[in-house]
């Protein structure tokens, strides 16, 4: 019976090629036809100024999804992330306002100190034990607060012109921050695909325990995995505070959920070891256009909030029934 | 006579015995201060002017806890405060109506309450002492009277685009200054409002505005129901380059002391004033003169009237953050 397997095979393959097609380019194709759905209903929406726009508002959180790609990757997550940009943000305001107005400080401390905090992530959930939800749930708090203490009670107004230029200056008519934000997603992408490293996060994420009894030191890349977010976090800090000339005890609040459901919407699995910091671009992205395409649109924002997580679960479901489908 | 002078003597006795008491009591006041939280500078800066007037006044203790914006929080540390035995309490409810329990568990615990800025549901079943707060229904009114005289100065009638960049959905503020915005405003059928949320967030404010500025090319005022939605928005004019901002009319609410500045400077146009500092310190002596003197304050609610701050008229501003 040579053709029963034959048309099974087939059968297969249609539904296979849709899955296929759906993991290389899934997002992708849901972010085009977004596009294409909000180009039609407001022209202004493909304007270049709007496109640069977008990718502007996204850099933000879209930097931070790109470290957030490594921790998830390892079957982590980071919930601090919110609140190290506040107390990256508020140090930076700091430096430039109170604290003797050094460029240099203001730019490397906040980074050194979003590293440092994602190290602590890192050191203290691999080393005691802890599930990072837990850790950076307790971060969380401890940087918030800190961020008060810092500021005690009111935001820090007025950076210099040098230090605006993360944040709003322009490499011709590219805005600063968007050659940030892709400039580390391309860094992060060969990181992933090109080197030991990455190879190592894919290993670990897919099976901890045969990567650790291969001799991956497992510890040490979740550490290194936190690290890089946390200083990705400071430079999103950075960003913020450069761009709204202020340090604001509210900013980023919330940012978590947007960074965690881009890199989810980009389809790297919350279990580890599947997707990749492209598929997060295209998350973030699709989370910022849908926001401005609805703000253009004069649509009010408890419809936004609907519209994304309606997606956030469409996206995540789906990457589920391709998860299904391989196994059967 | 001598009758007389007995009844004197004892009465001194009394009186004396009397004011002794109080002069105990004063030493020993231990007021509780719950606000949604001090990571706005607003309401770090009522509990600048509470403890400012706390020090004047000598001999009280003030208690502060951070609530972070969260109702649950609230009420916990108010029933902290309960067990702590504080003698009264100064509170900014979160929500109108889901920290009635809490000034229930006050009342039974004869724990006189006060509410600043923001009140308690009208109807619910508590006492509350007084209320001192701003009129922010006012407020939006003089602002939107403020954004009508400037259109009908620039085009000699009363037309034009307004946005307006809404506060957080659902918080009273955001409710009441929109509110009466919208009740000046809708009178002119020629000016065209469009309006946003933007959370009371400087963030959300530029990139609202972003937006607006791609969706809506001319605009003539934007009216932020805080400031920093405001000053959100006129980082985005300035950074879009498609916008004067000393052209488009801006105005704002909450006096800070940035939007000081920029009027100043002529960015930004107005701000309303609420004039914190009085309301803070005017709750504060009514719970205190309550708990000394058994005072009942003369009114079960004190508003005290906004003002517009613009360039002609800024020594008015409190700029007391």
């Amino acid at each position: 019976m040579p053709s029963l397997p034959e048309e099974k095979t087939t059968s297969v393959s249609i539904a296979g090629r849709f899955f296929i097609f759906w993991e290389k380019a899934g997002i992708l194709l849901a972010f085009i036809v977004v596009c294409v759905v909000f180009g039609i209903l407001t022209p202004v929406f493909f304007h270049p100024l709007n496109i640069l726009n977008v990718i502007r508002q996204v850099s933000i959180i879209g930097v931070m999804a790109v470290g957030m790609t490594f921790v998830i990757l390892l079957a982590g997550i980071d919930l601090s992330v919110g609140s190290i940009v506040a107390f990256t943000g508020i140090i930076a305001a700091a430096f430039q306002v109170k604290w003797g107005g050094s460029l240099f400080l203001s730019i490397v401390v906040p980074l050194l100190i979003g590293a440092g905090i994602g190290f602590f992530n890192g050191f203290v959930s691999t080393k005691g034990g802890l599930h990072p939800f837990i850790v950076t749930l307790g971060s969380m708090s401890i940087f918030r607060g800190a961020t008060l203490l810092v500021a005690q009670g009111r935001p820090i107004s007025g950076m210099s012109p040098e230090f605006r230029f993360i944040g709003a200056g322009m490499v011709g008519p590219i805005p600063f921050p968007v050659i940030l934000f892709l400039g580390s997603v391309v860094v992060a992408g060969i990181v992933l695909r090109k080197t030991v490293f990455g190879r190592y996060i894919y290993a670990i994420g897919g099976n901890p325990e045969a990567a650790l009894l291969s001799g991956i030191r497992v510890d040490r890349y979740k550490i290194l995995a936190f690290t890089i977010l946390g200083f990705l976090a400071g430079l999103s800090g950075l960003i913020l505070t450069s761009r709204l000339n202020s340090g604001e005890l509210v900013a980023g609040q919330g940012y978590e959920l947007d960074v965690i459901a881009s890199v989810i919407i980009g389809g790297t699995s919350l279990m580890g070891g599947e997707g990749g910091v492209y598929g997060s671009l295209i998350g973030a992205l699709l989370i910022g256009v849908i926001s401005n395409g609805l703000n253009l649109l004069g649509v009010q924002p408890y419809w936004q909030m609907i519209v994304k997580g309606a997606i956030i679960i469409l996206a995540v479901l789906l990457d589920k029934m391709r998860q299904r489908f391989r196994a059967s | 006579m001598k009758k007389l002078i007995s009844l004197l003597v004892v009465l001194m006795v009394v009186f004396s015995f009397l004011f002794g008491s109080i002069a105990l009591a004063q030493e020993e006041l231990t007021i509780g201060l719950s606000f949604p939280s001090l990571s706005f500078a607003w309401f770090s800066f009522l509990e600048e002017a509470v403890k400012e007037k706390a020090a004047q006044l000598g001999g009280i203790e003030v208690i502060s806890l951070e609530a972070e914006d969260k109702v649950s929080n609230q009420i916990s540390i108010i029933e902290d405060m309960i067990i702590r035995g504080v003698d009264g309490v100064l509170l900014v409810p979160i929500e109108v109506e889901a920290v009635v329990p809490a000034v229930e568990a006050l009342n039974q615990a004869n724990i006189p309450v006060v509410t600043v800025d923001r009140r308690i549901k009208e109807d619910a079943p508590v006492e509350v002492l007084c209320h001192v707060g701003a009129d922010n229904v006012e407020g939006g009114r003089k602002a939107g009277q403020f954004v009508v005289d400037k259109l009908i100065e620039k085009y000699g009638a009363p037309k034009g685009v307004v946005i307006e960049l809404i506060g957080t959905p659902g918080a009273g503020p955001a409710i009441d200054r929109s509110g009466g915005f919208n009740e000046i405003i809708g009178q002119y059928p020629d000016i065209i409002i469009k309006s946003q949320t933007a959370n009371f967030r400087r963030d959300d404010g530029m990139r609202v505005m972003e937006d607006f500025i791609m969706s809506t090319p001319e605009i003539d005022a934007v009216f932020g129901g805080n400031d920093e939605m405001v000053l959100g928005a006129i980082q985005a004019m300035q950074a879009s380059g498609m916008l004067d901002v000393e052209e488009v009319i801006t105005v704002g609410f909450d006096a800070l002391p940035e939007s000081l500045e920029l009027i100043e400077q002529g960015i930004l146009d107005a701000t309303i004033e609420q004039f914190p500092g009085r309301q803070a310190s005017t709750a504060f002596e009514v719970l205190v003169n309550y708990l000394w003197e058994g005072q009942e304050p003369a009114d079960k609610v004190i508003l005290i009237e906004p003002a517009v701050i613009t360039k002609e008229n800024l020594d008015q501003a409190e700029k007391s953050f």
